[in-house]
């Protein structure tokens, strides 16, 4: 038997309320939710919602390399914030806060934009802060 | 949004997606609302067949939504702010002003009514393009509306005098008393799912989250509280646009960007590659390897919105709950998550939340706008701020009792030409923006098998009259070059695009419209000018 999941359309910014119906750890389908803005309708998007989540372009692991020349690696997690925070506190020693700066996302949650703009405030101190969707 | 912060003090929609179906008239300027934001063209819709609305639509493109309209202002691309001007002249000329509203709730009405007087109809058919009929019956069916709403979106803000265009709305909408009422406002639609909640967030360069300024003292010294830090910034920071002229400096060293692509976003992608590639070290966490985490250091997997719970804030200040259905694909892992961790190895102990939940009651403690929200509250259809308490309602429309900044503030903008002009070397103005079947840079969209196959591949569309005498035949390849770049894209014969004008959709990394736009900011915004320049079209 599948399950239903309430959530809201990951697309534009009307917000439509959207059920996904998950079978075997998989999303399998999306319907429109009854209730919300957009009245039991999807546009053909939000349909589609569902087609990238389990899309073999998915990045599944951190991937690394020394520099820009060279191949990426598959990585740990560990490894990977380990070299993220060696490099960011090389940096900070060398030219300080200011010399950092981060780019929050327009399609991630409120909970993940707010711990990124915690995280340049409050963890490195840097005013470089945005978002992309000026555009 | 700076324009309607200036304005109203408040920079997000005024009102709610279902009161526009009331409002008699509906002004929509720049918003190709069925293909950019369907569900909400599909309420326009409504309200001109079911309810008998009138619609007048500001476009330099007949869109769909123009078969519904009473009125087509086909305006020239960069003339929107001529066309709002002429308006308020008309109105103003004959009276139609709510004289009431703007003596109890507005400043600065004088200095405004000045302005508008040189914008008579014969100035504005000269400079847009639209006829004096049509200008003036338009400002007739606004000036007499009861309740007039106007609806706006990236055709207007992304233009360097995008800023101004928000700022003649809001005298529009003021001088005819159409603010603070249901089913009035200005109302602009955010792009993306969540713009509306990371502007809410702080992820700006001059606030906090609530947008509390940066540099108040105050508002500094709480955070520095409740945060537990000392490291906190005095002064607002770069936006974007200025972060990549940083990096080119020298000055900026390390970024670390969390699910986006600007190399496909940016008006200029070369500029941005070219910075991207000279910074000391690059962070993306994204959920594909996209064309600006191909550049990274490190790439880290994010979760996708079916896989972690949160919150996202829709166009119209709505809180919603989003709930994992599935786990994390692989070791991808949610941004959060990955934040916090990075910050208990920066030493720092205050992120080491345990769930989204424990987030989301941070964020309320901190943010006045979110204060009553809690995620028990948002079982239902979610709640749209402000909600200042537990037993807030929530608001569906703004300014009601007055201003966010007290009184609503009139500020005459002058029209600015567009900031590249045709000439001879590049005779036509291309123009960019969205298609229905594609999202934003097509990260994900085009990853849908359905929806790609509905619109594969890149086009551009070209007015037959100038197809004709280019010599391009329907769906044959084409040259399109601008000063700054040049790409080969499919013909699209169509009347839907005016003479002497290009269409791009910005969805294909292969026919990329940024390699062509402009990075002119608007000094204000600091949002550049990608809907509009000059290009030539070679068969
Ligand atoms: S279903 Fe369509 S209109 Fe609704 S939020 Fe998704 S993309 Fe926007």
């Amino acid at each position: 038997m599948f399950r239903e999941v309430q959530t809201v359309c990951p697309f534009c910014g009307v917000g439509c309320r959207m059920t996904l119906r998950v079978l075997g750890g998989r999303v399998e389908w999306v319907y429109p939710a009854e209730v919300g803005v957009n009245e039991g309708k999807l546009c053909i998007k939000g349909w589609c919602a569902h087609e990238f989540i389990h899309h073999p372009d998915r990045l599944a692991r951190p991937l690394l390399r020394e520099d820009r020349g060279k191949e990426f690696e598959v990585g740990s997690w560990d490894l990977a914030l380990s070299r993220i925070q060696q490099s960011l506190s090389v940096v900070l020693e060398e030219t300080g806060p200011e010399s950092v700066a981060f780019l929050s996302s327009a399609k991630c949650t409120n909970e993940d934009n707010y711990a990124l703009q915690k995280f340049a405030r409050a963890v490195v101190g840097t005013p470089h802060i945005d978002h992309c969707a000026r555009l | 949004m700076v324009g309607l912060t200036t304005a109203f003090g408040s920079g997000a929609m005024t009102n709610s997606i279902a009161e526009l179906e009331d409002a008699d008239v509906l002004l929509v300027v720049g918003s190709n609302t069925t293909e950019q934001h369907p569900l909400i063209g599909r309420r326009i819709l409504r309200a001109v067949r079911d309810k008998d609305r009138t619609l007048i639509v500001v476009d330099p493109r007949r869109i769909d939504l123009v078969e519904f309209a009473r009125l087509h202002l086909q305006n020239y691309p960069g003339t929107d702010i001529a066309v709002i001007n002429g308006l308020l002249h008309v109105i103003l000329r004959e009276g139609m002003e709510d004289v009431d509203f703007i003596q109890d709730r507005t400043e600065g009405f004088a200095e405004l009514r000045e302005m508008v007087m040189a914008y008579t109809p014969e100035r504005v058919e000269e400079i847009s393009g639209v006829s004096v009929d049509r200008l003036v019956e338009a400002a007739h069916l606004f000036g007499h509306a009861k309740r007039g709403a106007i609806v706006y979106a990236m055709g207007v803000t992304q233009h360097v005098s995008g800023t101004d265009t928000v700022l003649a709305l809001a005298n529009l909408a003021m001088a005819t008393g159409n603010v603070g009422r249901r089913s009035t406002g200005v109302n602009p639609l955010r792009g993306q799912n969540n713009v509306q909640g990371a502007c809410d967030m702080g992820c700006l360069p001059n606030v906090y989250p609530g947008y509390q300024d940066v540099e108040d003292p105050d508002v500094r010294a709480f955070f520095q509280k409740a945060w537990e830090t000392d490291r906190l910034p005095a002064t607002s920071g770069l936006t974007l646009c200025e972060m990549t002229d940083a990096i080119l400096e020298g000055k900026i060293r390390w970024l670390f960007i969390m699910g986006e692509n600007p190399v496909l976003s940016d008006p200029d992608s070369e500029h941005v590659r070219k910075a991207l590639d000279k910074l000391d070290f690059l962070v993306v966490q994204d959920i594909f390897l996209s064309e600006t985490a191909q550049m990274a250091h490190v790439v880290l997997p994010g979760a996708s919105f079916a896989e972690k719970d949160g919150t996202f804030t829709s166009t119209e200040r709505r809180v919603q709950r989003i709930r994992k259905a599935v786990e994390p694909l692989g070791m991808a892992r949610s941004e959060w998550r990955v934040i916090g961790e990075l910050a208990r190895r920066m030493g720092y102990s205050r992120m080491n939340w345990k769930s989204p939940q424990e987030v989301f009651r941070e964020i309320a403690r901190v943010t006045p706008i979110y204060r009553g929200i809690s995620y028990e509250r948002l079982e239902g259809e979610g709640i749209q701020w402000p909600c200042p308490h537990e037993t807030h309602p929530g608001t569906p429309f703004l300014h009601k009792e007055g201003f966010a900044r007290g009184r609503g503030r009139f500020v005459p903008v002058e029209a600015v030409p567009l900031v590249e002009p045709p000439d001879e070397a590049y005779p036509m103005t291309l123009i960019t923006g969205r298609i229905l079947f594609h999202f934003h840079t097509g990260t994900l969209t085009r990853r849908s098998p359905t929806l790609n196959a509905q619109a594969e591949e890149a086009f551009v569309e070209i007015n037959p009259r100038d197809a004709a005498i280019l010599g391009v035949r329907q769906g044959q390849m084409v040259k399109l070059k601008s000063r700054r770049g040049s790409l080969r894209v499919k013909a699209h014969i169509t009347d839907r695009i005016p003479q002497n004008m290009v269409f791009l959709p910005f969805h294909f990394a292969e026919a990329a419209a940024n390699r062509l736009t402009l990075r002119q900011l608007d000094p204000k915004s600091k949002i550049p000018e990608l809907k509009a320049c000059a290009v030539r079209v070679d068969a």
